[in-house]
C-alpha cells in the first residue's frame, strides 16, 4: 500500500519535473546545433510559471475543460506507467488525452486552430496503430501486456524487437512534435500556421497543455526505456541516444505535409512491424 | 513565494509579438537580427511567437496608417494581461518622414498606449534589446491575477 502511494506520487511529481528538465535540455541542444547559446535549462519552468500568472482568457468553456482533460489523461497515463500497469490501458488513456487537445482546439472558430486540429487528428491516425503494434510485439516476446513482466524479462527487448524500436521512434518523433512531423504545432517559430493546434489556448490553459506535454515526454521515454529494462546503464544510454537522435532529426529536416507523413509512416512503420512480428512468431 | 516565482518568471520569459505597421522593413530586419546567433535573445528566454494570445510584449515598427490601425488595436486587445508595448524606430515613434502623408495617423501612441520608445532609423539591435529590458520592468510590477 505504501509502495503504491510512493509510485503514484513519483509518477505525479517527478514526471513533469523530469519532463520539464528534458525539454529544457532539448532547447539548449537545439540552440547549440544552430550555433547559439540557448536558454537556461530551467526555461520551460519559467515559461509555465509565467503563463500560470497571466490573465485567464478563453474562447469558450469547452476549451478550458479540454485543457484540464488533457492534463488529467496524460498524468494518469504516467502514474499508471509507474504503477507497472497494463500497456494497452496506458496507450488508450494517452489517446484520450490527445483527443481532448484536438477537441479543445476545435472549440475555437479560428482557422489556425481548426487546421491545426485536423492535422493533429491525422498525426494521431499515423502513430496510434504503430504504438499498438509495438505493444503487441512486447506481448509476443514477454507473454503479457503488464509492465511488471517486461521488467522481469531476462534479456533486453531491443535484441528481439529492433525494428519495433525504430517504429516506436517514428511515433516518438510525431508525439514530441519534431520535424518532419511537426504539422499541427511545434516548439519553434514556424509561422505557417502560427501555433496551429495551440493557437487559441492562452495564459494558464497554455501552461496546462505544456505541463501535459512534459508528462507525455516522460511516458514515451518510459516506453523506450522498456526496451532495455535489464540494467539501468543500458537503459540510460538507450534513452540518451534516442532523444539526441530526435533533436538531431528535428534540426536537419523541414516540416513535411500530411500526405507524405501518413504514407511514409504507415508504409515504413507497418512494414517494419510486420517483419519484426513474423520474425518473433517463427523464431 | 508563489508571487516571487511568477514575477521572476515574467522577467525570465518574455514572449514577443512583432507587428509591422507599413514599415520599410529596416527596423523589421533589425528586430529579426536579435534572434540570430550573434545576439541570440533566446538566451534570456525571449521567443518570437507570432501569436497575440501567447505574447507578453508587442513590438511595433513603422508608421500607423488608417488601414492598419484597426489591426494594431485588435492585436493589442487579444494579448492577455500583463503586457507591454514597445515602439521601434522613428516611424513608430512619431510617423517619421511620413508624418505629413495624407493616410498616416502618426506614432503608435496615437492608437494604443506605448511603454517604451526605441529611436533610430533603423533602430540598432542593441537598442531594441535595451527597450525590451525596460519593458520588462512594467511586467514585473504588474499586478497578479486575483485568483491563481
Amino acid at each position: 500500500m505504501i509502495l503504491t502511494t510512493v509510485y503514484v506520487l513519483t509518477g505525479f511529481v517527478i514526471g513533469p519535473l523530469l519532463g520539464g528538465l528534458i525539454s529544457g535540455l532539448d532547447r539548449i541542444l537545439t540552440a547549440r546545433l544552430q550555433s547559439r547559446i540557448g536558454p537556461p535549462i530551467l526555461q520551460p519552468f519559467y515559461d509555465a510559471a509565467k503563463l500560470l500568472g497571466k490573465e485567464k482568457t478563453v474562447v469558450n468553456v469547452w476549451q478550458a475543460f479540454c485543457a484540464f482533460g488533457y492534463l488529467a489523461a496524460t498524468s494518469m497515463a504516467v502514474v499508471l506507467f509507474f504503477l507497472r500497469s497494463d500497456l494497452l490501458l496506458i496507450l488508450f488513456i494517452q489517446a484520450v488525452g490527445a483527443v481532448f487537445l484536438v477537441v479543445g482546439a476545435l472549440a475555437s472558430t479560428s482557422p489556425f486552430s481548426q487546421v491545426g486540429a485536423h492535422r493533429e487528428l491525422l498525426q494521431i491516425l499515423s502513430y496510434e496503430p504503430l504504438l499498438v503494434l509495438v505493444v503487441v510485439g512486447i506481448y509476443l516476446e514477454t507473454g503479457s501486456f503488464k509492465i511488471g513482466s517486461v521488467l522481469t524479462h531476462p534479456e533486453p527487448l531491443l535484441l528481439k524487437l529492433p525494428f519495433l524500436f525504430v517504429v516506436l521512434g517514428y511515433a516518438l518523433t510525431i508525439k514530441l512534435r519534431k520535424s518532419p512531423f511537426d504539422l499541427s504545432t511545434s516548439h519553434h517559430a514556424h509561422q505557417e500556421l502560427v501555433k496551429g493546434l495551440l493557437t487559441d489556448y492562452s495564459g494558464p490553459y497554455l501552461a496546462l497543455t505544456e505541463i501535459g506535454h512534459w508528462y507525455e515526454i516522460m511516458l514515451l521515454l518510459g516506453l523506450c526505456a522498456l526496451f532495455w529494462a535489464t540494467h539501468w546503464v543500458g537503459m540510460t544510454i538507450l534513452i540518451v541516444v534516442t532523444y539526441f537522435m530526435e533533436v538531431l532529426i528535428d534540426n536537419v529536416s523541414a516540416r513535411m505535409n500530411w500526405r507524405w507523413m501518413l504514407g511514409y509512416v504507415w508504409a515504413m512503420g507497418l512494414t517494419l512491424s510486420l517483419v519484426n512480428l513474423i520474425w518473433l512468431y517463427t523464431a | 513565494m508563489l508571487k516571487n516565482l511568477i514575477q521572476k518568471s515574467r522577467i525570465k520569459s518574455p514572449w514577443l509579438l512583432h507587428y509591422d505597421c507599413s514599415s520599410c522593413n529596416g527596423c523589421d530586419i533589425e528586430v529579426l537580427a536579435c534572434l540570430t546567433p550573434v545576439y541570440d535573445i533566446e538566451r534570456f528566454g525571449i521567443i518570437n511567437v507570432g501569436n497575440p494570445k501567447h505574447a507578453d510584449i508587442l513590438l511595433v515598427t513603422g508608421t500607423v496608417n488608417q488601414r492598419n490601425k484597426k489591426v494594431l488595436v485588435n492585436l493589442f486587445d487579444q494579448m492577455p494581461h500583463p503586457k507591454a508595448v514597445i515602439a521601434i524606430g522613428s516611424c513608430a515613434l512619431s510617423g517619421g518622414i511620413f508624418r505629413e502623408a495624407y493616410n498616416v495617423v502618426g506614432g503608435v501612441d496615437k492608437v494604443i498606449p506605448v511603454d517604451v520608445y526605441v529611436p533610430g532609423c533603423p533602430a540598432k539591435p542593441e537598442a531594441i534589446i535595451d527597450g525590451v529590458v525596460l519593458g520588462l520592468e512594467k511586467l514585473k510590477t504588474a499586478s497578479l491575477p486575483a485568483r491563481l
